[in-house]
Order: C-alpha cells, then sequence, then structure tokens
C-alpha cells in the first residue's frame, strides 16, 4: 500500500556491548592484544613470566622446613620429590632466624631491642600521623634517651644527665638571646651543654649512680648483630641527619661567609666520597690515629660516618625544595617582620620539606640499606651474620635462602616507607594548584 | 716550623702511649676478657653457632690462651675481622691476639710489624675440577677459567703458578668462599682455587662430592697461625708457649681425659713440667703453674682439637697430613718444655 519506507518510531533498547570489548575478554583485548606487535610482546612477557615462576615458585614452596643440617635437607627432599633438584633449604631460617634478627645480643634480654621498636612505633605516630595524641609528643621527644638505655643498658642516670645537658643548652639560648642576641646566644648554649656533657654530668652520674643505683644490665656493642645492628643504624643516621641536612642546607644558602664555606666544603666532600671509605675511615684509620687502648666504639664510630654521609645527601635535597620555593615566600616573611629563625620555621621550612618529602624519603630507603655495607668491616649486621652462618658445618654450601630472608626483612622495611612517602604526599598535596 | 713542632709533638706522644701500652697481658688481666680477632666465619675454623657461640679451631686456640691467662675459657671477646681489617685490628690494638688462618708471610711478619707465635695449620693451596673434565694434574690446566677469591694470597700464587708453567688463564675474580662455590658449581669457572682445608670443606657440600676432583698438586706453603703485635715479647711467649702445650700434649699422649689424673704426678717429667707439677714455666711466663693445665681442659690437645673441628670425623674431614706430630710423619714439632 503505502511505499514509505520503515522509519523507527521508538529507540532501540540498550544493547550489552559485544562481549569482546567489555569484562575480563575486552580488558585482554584491549590492554594485551590490540595489535599483532603487542601480541607478540605480550606472548613472549608471559612466556618469560611462566619461566622465571616455573624455576622460583616449586622451589619456594616444595621446600624444607625442618632439618638439622643442609645434607639432611637434601636427604628429605630426595625421599619426598626423588631425584629431582632446586628445592629450598629454609630449615636454615627456621633454625637461625632469631640470630638474623638480633645477633648475638643476649637472648634473656631481647626484650629490650623489641621494647625499644615498639616504643619507637608510638615516639614516631604523633610524627608520622597528625591524627594521633599529641601528648605522645613527650615520648618522641624522650626517645632518644631511651633507645641508647634500653639498647645498651647501664645506668638510668647517663641518658638523664645528658637530656640535662640539652635542657641546659635550650635554657642559655632562651636566657640569653634577649641579652647577647641570637648569635651569641647560640654560641653560649652549646658551651653551656657541653660543659655540663664534659665536665659536671659525669660526677653527677658516678654520684647518682652509687647512691641511688637503677641500671639495666650491660650489653656491649659487639654483641649487636643482626638486623636489629641494621635498623640501629639505620634508625639512627635517619633521625640524627634530618635536622644536621636541614641546618647544612640553611648553611649553604646563608650569607655568612664562613658557614656557608664549612657547609658547601663538608657537603662537597662528603658526597664526593664513596659510603665504603668513610666506614674504612672509621673502622681502621680512626683506629691507628686515635691512641692505643681507646675506647671509642665500633658501632658509635659507623653511626657517625652514616649519619654525616646521609646529612650531606639529605641537605642538597632540602636545598632543592628551598630551591623550589618562589622568592615571594622570602620577601613575604620578611615584609612581615619575621627574623630569620621565625621565617624558616614559620614559613620557608614547612613548605620546603613538603616539597623534598619523596627525595627525603628515597635517601632514607637508600641509607637504610647501605647499612649492609658494615658486613665489609667485620660487622655482623644480616649479611655478616649470613656468611658466619654458612661457615658452620651443617651449613655450609647454602645460599639463596639466607639471602632471601634478608631480602625480605629489607623489602618490608623499604616497601612501608615508601608507602608511607606517598601516604604523606596524597595528604599534603604537594603541588601547587 | 709551628705545624712541624705539633707534628713532632703527636709523634712523642704516639710513641709514649705506644710504650705505655706495651704489657699486653696486663691489660687482658685488667679489663677481664682477651680481645681476639677471629674470621667472620670460615668452616672449621671459625663460626657462630645457632646460640651465637663461636666454635672452630681458631676459636680453640683463642680460648686455650684466655683459659691460660685468666682461667675462663668463655672470658674471650671474639672480634670478627675481615681479610681488610684484620691487620689493623691488631696494630691498632683493637684485639690482642689474631687467630684468623693467617698465612705467616716475610712481609707480614717483618714490614706489617707483627710476630707470629707459631703454625697452628700447614695449608697450601690446591685445585679443584670437575671429574669429567678428566683433568688429573693442574700442569693440564691451560687455558682454563680459575674462580679466585681477589685479594688474598692465592691470587698471587696462581699467577706465579701458571707463569712458571708458561700456562694461560682465565681469571673469575670473586669476593667470598661462598660464592666462588655458587660460581663454580654453576660453571662459570673450570676450577675452584684456595687453601687445600677450604677446597675440601667446599666439595663437602657439594649435592654431589664424587663428581668433583681435587688435584694432587699443592702449589704453595700457606702456614696458617696466630700472631700478636711487634714489642711485647711477654705476650707474644705466651700465646706461642700455648701452642706449644697443645702440640706437646699431643706427643705425650695428654688428653682432655686423662690430664686430671696426670697432673697428680707422673714418671715422665716432661709432662710434669708441662703440667706444672714440677718446675716453675708457668712463673717464667707471668703466668701461675697450672696455665698448661686451664689451655688443655678446654678443647683437649692439638689432635683433639683437630679432631673435633676438622678432623676426619667432621663433615669437613680433613686428614692430618702436614699437620701430624713430627714422629708421625707431619711438621708439629713444638720446642721442648724444659
Amino acid at each position: 500500500m503505502s511505499d514509505t519506507s520503515f522509519v523507527r518510531q521508538e529507540m532501540l533498547s540498550e544493547q550489552p556491548a559485544p562481549a569482546s570489548s567489555v569484562g575480563f575478554l575486552g580488558w585482554i583485548k584491549n590492554n594485551l592484544f590490540s595489535t599483532w606487535f603487542n601480541s607478540i610482546l605480550t606472548v613472549i612477557a608471559l612466556g618469560f613470566v611462566w619461566y622465571i615462576l616455573a624455576g622460583v615458585l616449586p622451589w619456594t614452596f616444595l621446600s624444607v622446613w625442618n632439618a638439622g643440617s643442609l645434607s639432611e635437607c637434601r636427604e628429605i627432599a630426595r625421599q619426598v620429590w626423588g631425584e629431582s633438584h632446586g628445592h629450598a633449604c629454609w630449615a636454615v631460617i627456621n633454625d637461625r632466624w632469631i640470630q638474623l634478627l638480633f645477633g648475638f645480643y643476649p637472648s634473656h634480654l631481647y626484650w629490650r631491642p623489641i621494647l625499644a621498636f615498639v616504643l619507637l612505633g608510638f615516639a614516631l605516630a604523633p610524627v608520622l600521623f597528625p591524627q594521633s595524641s599529641r601528648k605522645l609528643l613527650i615520648l618522641s621527644g624522650l626517645y632518644p634517651f631511651i633507645l641508647p638505655w634500653l639498647m645498651w643498658g647501664g645506668s638510668i642516670w647517663s641518658p638523664i644527665m645528658a637530656l640535662i645537658g640539652f635542657v641546659m643548652g635550650y635554657l642559655a639560648i632562651k636566657n640569653l638571646s634577649e641579652r647577647i642576641g641570637q648569635l651569641g646566644a647560640i654560641f653560649s648554649s652549646i658551651f653551656a651543654a657541653f660543659l655540663w656533657w664534659l665536665l659536671i654530668g659525669p660526677v653527677f652520674v658516678d654520684l647518682l649512680s652509687a647512691n641511688i643505683p637503677i641500671a639495666l644490665e650491660s650489653v656491649a656493642s659487639r654483641d649487636f648483630g643482626g638486623f636489629v645492628l641494621a635498623l640501629l643504624i639505620g634508625i639512627v643516621a635517619i633521625v640524627c641527619s634530618l635536622p644536621i641536612g636541614i641546618i647544612l642546607a640553611l648553611g649553604r644558602q646563608s650569607d655568612l661567609i664562613i658557614v656557608k664555606a664549612f657547609s658547601v666544603a663538608f657537603i662537597e666532600f662528603i658526597r664526593g666520597v664513596p659510603l665504603i671509605t668513610l666506614l674504612f675511615v672509621a673502622s681502621l684509620l680512626l683506629n691507628l690515629f686515635l691512641p692505643p687502648g681507646t675506647e671509642f666504639d665500633i658501632i658509635l664510630r659507623v653511626m657517625i660516618m652514616v649519619t654525616l654521609f646521609s646529612s650531606a645527601y639529605m641537605a642538597e635535597v632540602i636545598r632543592g625544595g628551598l630551591a623550589a620555593l618562589p622568592k615571594g615566600q622570602y620577601e613575604g616573611a620578611d615584609s612581615l617582620g619575621l627574623d630569620y629563625w621565625q621565617a624558616q620555621r614559620l614559613i620557608i621550612m614547612p613548605q620546603a620539606l613538603k616539597v623534598s618529602i619523596p627525595g627525603i624519603v628515597s635517601t632514607f630507603i637508600g641509607l637504610f640499606k647501605d647499612t649492609t655495607l658494615v658486613s665489609i668491616i667485620g660487622l655482623m649486621d644480616p649479611l655478616g651474620l649470613s656468611q658466619g652462618i654458612r661457615a658452620n658445618a651443617e651449613w655450609n654450601g647454602i645460599y639463596w635462602e639466607l639471602f632471601a630472608f634478608i631480602a625480605l626483612l629489607f623489602f618490608v622495611v623499604c616497601f612501608s616507607m615508601s608507602r608511607y612517602s606517598m601516604y604523606l604526599e596524597r595528604k599534603l598535596q604537594t603541588d601547587h594548584r | 716550623m709551628k705545624t712541624s713542632f705539633v707534628l713532632g709533638a703527636l709523634t712523642v706522644a704516639g710513641l709514649a702511649a705506644g710504650a705505655a701500652a706495651a704489657g699486653t697481658l696486663d691489660d687482658v688481666k685488667a679489663r677481664g676478657t682477651l680481645n681476639c680477632g677471629v674470621s667472620t666465619g670460615l668452616v672449621g675454623f671459625a663460626a657462630p653457632n645457632a646460640s651465637g657461640e663461636w666454635e672452630g679451631f681458631d676459636v680453640g686456640l683463642c680460648r686455650a690462651v684466655a683459659a691460660a691467662v685468666l682461667g675462663d675459657s668463655n672470658a674471650v671477646e671474639f672480634i670478627p675481622t675481615t681479610g681488610k681489617t684484620r691487620f689493623t685490628a691488631l696494630a691498632s690494638g683493637e684485639v690482642d691476639l689474631l687467630a684468623r688462618n693467617t698465612t705467616w708471610t716475610f712481609s707480614r711478619d717483618v714490614d706489617l710489624k707483627f710476630e707470629f707465635t707459631g703454625v697452628n695449620y700447614y695449608d697450601g693451596q690446591g685445585f679443584m675440577v670437575p671429574t669429567e673434565l678428566g683433568v688429573s694434574s693442574a700442569k693440564e690446566l691451560d687455558g682454563a677459567t680459575v674462580c679466585i677469591q681477589t685479594g688474598t694470597t692465592t691470587e698471587l700464587n696462581l699467577a706465579d703458578f701458571f707463569r712458571s708453567n708458561n700456562m694461560n688463564y682465565e681469571p673469575v675474580p670473586i669476593e667470598t668462599n661462598a660464592e666462588a662455590q655458587q660460581q663454580y658449581l654453576a660453571g662459570a669457572c673450570d676450577v675452584y682455587t684456595t687453601d687445600a682445608s677450604g677446597l675440601a670443606a667446599t666439595r663437602a657440600t657439594f649435592e654431589n662430592p664424587g663428581a668433583h676432583v681435587v688435584l694432587p698438586e699443592i702449589i704453595s706453603k700457606e702456614p696458617l697461625g696466630p700472631l700478636v703485635r711487634h714489642g711485647d715479647n711477654n705476650w707474644g711467649d705466651i700465646v706461642r708457649w700455648t701452642l706449644n702445650a697443645l702440640i706437646t700434649a699431643e706427643e705425650l699422649g695428654v688428653t682432655s681425659a686423662n690430664m686430671a689424673e696426670m697432673a697428680s704426678g707422673t714418671n715422665n717429667p716432661e709432662i710434669n713440667r708441662l703440667l706444672g707439677t714440677e718446675g716453675t714455666l708457668g712463673e717464667m711466663l707471668g703466668l701461675d703453674a697450672e696455665w698448661a693445665q686451664r689451655a688443655l681442659a678446654v678443647g683437649g690437645n692439638y689432635g683433639e682439637l683437630f679432631e673435633a673441628n676438622i678432623g676426619a670425623s667432621t663433615p669437613i674431614g680433613l686428614a692430618r697430613g702436614l699437620n701430624a706430630q713430627w714422629k708421625n710423619g707431619g711438621l708439629l714439632y713444638s720446642p721442648p718444655f724444659r
């Protein structure tokens, strides 16, 4: 009748997308096999992953956990899986994990490093997470004195006297800066603190320890080892290097010629020298310079060197942050009538540190991993201990298992640091929007 | 002018300090512990066990000296040293005694100003090859790739050996023994060379020790011994004669088992002098009469120490070989206790 061609009257109902472009299959098609070249790459990559996993997974999971020696491990593996090779012998970790964690620390005192690291969590909480209780800041302030006391033991009065030295310095700066100006106050506070530490404090320590002996059992530095040693060196260096780094960074930008020259010389010298050289200086050269019989703790020497090393890097990272601030920020601070330290504290540093968070954290991570270098100068960090463990007749010949365990320990710590830095970046929104 | 004066003053101060610290024996007694430098880990010679106590052949010597001097074999602070740090540790006074399988060489004795107080293990550098290579003598190794630990005397010995035999080799430098084992087993090198004791210990850890053979040639002399600083002869004497006491005790048949019985007096005057029931040998050393008894009570005589740590009954399974008593065709020959 009518030659009108068909005209659709109503909308077609929505159809589901073709199976090849949505869901899992669609994802695969879009991401893995979108072109023939990508398909080839995908196949090659899958083959490679398969090749790696086929080696690693059976080795990791078809493994022996309970054995007294490597040969026993092999015997058990032979009984269970026949003559096939490639079974990990985790029995060595089972046997020695406590040693790898604590080194030679006396076993009845393991609670002390554990407590120290638990307290560290609480001490760091107010610094890391603003929502935590402000009262914990008291613990953060006291922690630098609690840590050595818990780790090394000895009389409680030494850390207390050390703390009082800082209080003296603070009082000096507070009372004198009105009268003799800021620079003079800084110098006299340093003088007061050292006067206390070197001359007056020791007298009090002797007096008080004799009369009110509150002491923990002493642990020699030589007994420190394993992951505790790595953490200890790492934490001390991380905590000390940040303030030193800030001071060096400011010093480098300072108008005072001597301060500037010193900062530049220090930073450039330390950064121009490999860490291992500094460690050799700490362990060998200092030994030869100091008069024979001087008891200058090797771990302390190493901590100082690692701290100096990382401060130099830290200073450059922070200087980067300072350089990223627009000049207007400095001028704004000046126009508000703030003095140098107020400007730094209230305006410059919060922004500069915010900008440098990724750099700071990656310096921390690098520093923490660098602590394994101390095995070269004969300290028993996890790597040094692994050599000692292999030197036992029962575990001689074991290799990857120890490295795998140590890698796991370091990965946990470094990965958490890296995650934390990402959380912080997101929270502080470091980009200038 | 001024600088040179300061430097001079420092030198004098250093010399004075050096002279003041000459009495190692007094230092050790005052401290109550012996600081003994050992290896960071060498199979059979020094290694920490699961409870963190050091064990091994070198460790046994440290404990014997501590027992002789301080009366307590546990009064030892074991200080792990690496091949690089060991000599500075001794020279700077960080350790009183270095018992770290160190080869006695001219330059170490003379130039580095140390005093080797004897030899507790006669070692020598050897070669290990896979059996399937079909090599039966080190002279057939021309063109081989060799795994070698860097910075040791073995590296120099290897070069000397190949040069004097007009052969070429390809070195594969490695850092530690554990790494060498991996490289060798993975086929990165045809030959692994280190001290024969180390080769035996390494071979014993292989899944299939029969597939590897240690070649008969020993290309170097490696007399390993304890050493102390130059200039404190009394302390050197104590270490030297503690080692000699262990060796002599084996020669005379004094063991940790029968020592108590022999200490009550025997017909053999030398045993009596050794154990302090006759003569005043201990007094001459600045110790008491029972010093050797205490040293022997720790791990027994030289033979017992050897058997317990590196001997045939251990996984390392070293034969006495050169380290047998001179009466049995070995090189152990202690001067008499007289």
